[in-house]
């Protein structure tokens, strides 16, 4: 049983190759280099390495977004093409609960941080123990959330590259109930994403598609644009 | 060695998910296009993040069929091609990483190919190509004349400096309400009209192969709004059809002069808008009457498909021509000749 791991949602790269519950070799690079110029070398790469050939893939999981949206498809669009051609079953997971296993045995919450503009963030809230979902994944205005995640009283990890972005108004909003993990827990890891799919069941190869939570710019103002019409 | 090629293209430049394989470079064995236009409409053009989004939703479905239809498995095929540029990059990524994973698990050559080089090729799977020869590609996207000496030889002798045909048709369409893609309403409407609005021809300097459609299409634009403050009624099909008939003149005239000067022995025209009827008519009328063959592919093959991808990817095959895993979407590509 030989699991491929592949996370592009956000800037950082990871892959991974496990094979058994062992982990053979994983990657994160931190580069900010196109995706689509370094996902498949390294997939190449580690597989080179740990001497394992495409028709010796038997599972392959992918981090399915949020993030940058080409970023996310990059991935997706590899791993499905992937999980297809070899006929190997497709493992989703979300690209924010990848991050949150970064800080798990934390006793308290865990809430990976993804920038998403303006002010608004991709983001959830897992249980530090059980990485259950305790707020789900979406968009969501950063105070706005920083509000509910309040009402629960609890020690929270921030983790995400992004996190740095954001810390400011995090430790205004949360003060000493906020924690943030070390620079070197903030990069996703391909192993953690592995072993995430690995409790969940197997998605349709062909109708996987990334979780984008949010709608396209153009969807919205047409949907504005219809509700105005019909005032 | 006789062995028969098989190439499977894969194309995701634009608004269509397309993927088809070839034999030999110039046999279809299968040919699938996944077309978004329905989705696109209520936007009155194509929205590149969202044409990206159906891509990912639609391409391994998309192979999938195409090799099905085709009765071959990965092992049958001799390499995978696809188009790697130009176009809207995000919808590029989602056919370049297929690409490059399908190649990846069957232990496949890769080839990477430029749109315009396959919409010439298309050619290829109707009528053989003669050389030297003239490619009139005209588009949405596209409005050139190539010359090519031999295969995978292009030397672009003109192209447009501003809008690309099919863009001022799709501008104009817009101004007359018509619906997107507005290219063969104007078509249908100029076919039909009873008199025709003189626009001016745009030529450039003498000599010059280059085309320019912006200032025709502003033409178009103050005519009608002229009008309009006038209190005059214009007939739509009188727009259409002077402004198709300007369009039509000056490809028509350049295209020509490009042939006889460059001595060609076949014109081919590519591209969704070589399926206009009132250019097909008047290129076909104005070679035949010099005695210049020339062909432009059916509909389906005008249109953006994989077909025409993996035809032009055959060439490049037996070229010796190879892509990488580094492989990138190159929205900005420019058409070179091929040299292994």
């Amino acid at each position: 049983m030989i699991f491929l791991g592949i996370d592009t949602s956000n800037s950082p790269l990871a892959v991974a190759l496990v094979k058994d519950g062992t982990v053979l070799i994983e990657e994160t690079t931190n580069l900010k280099i196109n995706h689509s110029l370094t996902a498949m070398p390294a997939v190449e790469e580690i597989m080179a390495k740990a001497k394992v050939a495409p028709a010796d893939l038997t599972h392959i999981a992918v981090a399915e977004g949020p993030g940058s949206y080409t970023g996310v498809r990059i991935g997706l669009t590899i791993a499905k093409t992937l999980a297809w051609s070899l006929k190997i079953p497709l493992y989703m997971v979300s690209s924010l609960k990848v991050l949150a296993a970064n800080g798990q045995f934390f006793d308290g919450l865990v809430c990976p941080i993804m920038d998403a503009r303006r002010g608004t963030v991709f983001t959830g809230a897992y249980d530090g123990l059980s990485l259950q979902e305790i707020i789900p994944d979406g968009h969501s205005d950063l105070k706005e959330f920083l509000e509910k995640l309040q009402q629960y009283n609890k020690p929270v990890l921030f983790t995400g590259i992004d996190v740095s972005i954001h810390e400011a108004t995090i430790r205004d909003a949360m003060g000493d109930k906020a924690f943030f993990s070390a620079p070197q827990n903030r990069l996703p890891r391909a192993s953690n994403l592995i072993m995430l799919a690995k409790g969940s069941e197997p998605v349709d190869v062909h109708q996987a598609i990334p979780e984008y939570h949010r709608i396209t710019e153009a969807e919205a103002n047409y949907i504005k644009a219809q509700e105005g019409q019909s005032k | 060695m006789n062995e028969d090629i098989f190439v499977l293209g894969i194309e995701t430049s634009c608004d269509e998910t397309a993927a088809s394989v070839i034999k030999n470079g110039t046999e279809i064995v299968s040919n699938v296009v996944a077309s978004q236009i329905e989705s696109h409409k209520r936007f009155g053009g194509v929205v590149p993040e969202i044409a990206s989004r159906h891509h990912v939703e639609q391409i391994t479905l998309v192979i999938e069929e195409a090799l099905k239809a085709a009765d071959l498995a990965p092992s049958d095929l001799s390499a995978v091609a696809v188009t790697e540029g130009p176009g809207l990059v995000g919808a590029l990524l989602v056919g370049v990483n297929a690409a490059k994973a399908f190649a990846f698990a069957h232990q496949l050559p890769l080839v990477g190919v430029h749109h315009i080089a396959g919409h010439i090729y298309a050619n290829r799977l109707e009528q053989e190509m003669e050389f030297p020869l003239l490619a009139l590609v005209i588009s949405g996207g596209h409005t050139e004349l190539i010359y090519m000496k031999e295969h995978g030889h292009f030397e672009v002798i003109g192209e447009t400096r501003d809008d690309a045909a099919g863009e001022a048709y799709d501008k104009v369409a817009r101004t007359l309400n018509l619906p997107y893609p507005g290219g063969p309403h104007i078509d249908r409407l100029a076919h039909a009209s009873d008199d025709a609005i003189q626009f001016p021809r745009v030529w450039l300097e003498e000599g010059s192969y280059d085309f320019s459609f912006s200032g025709l299409k502003s033409a178009v634009l103050n005519y009608m709004h002229n009008a309009k403050q006038r209190g005059e009624d214009v007939k739509p099909e009188h727009i259409a059809a002077g402004f198709q008939n300007s369009v039509v003149e000056v490809v028509t005239t350049k295209a020509l002069r490009a042939a006889e000067q460059y001595n060609v022995r076949q014109v081919i025209a590519a591209g969704g808008v070589a399926a206009n009827k009132g250019l097909r008519t008047s290129l076909e009328a104005a070679f035949k009457e010099k005695g210049i063959p020339f062909y432009i592919p059916s509909l389906p093959l005008c249109t953006d498909n994989a077909a025409m991808i993996a035809a032009a990817g055959t060439v490049m095959y037996e070229k010796g021509i190879r892509g990488t895993m580094k492989m990138n979407g190159r929205p900005g590509m420019e058409l070179t000749s091929w040299t292994s």
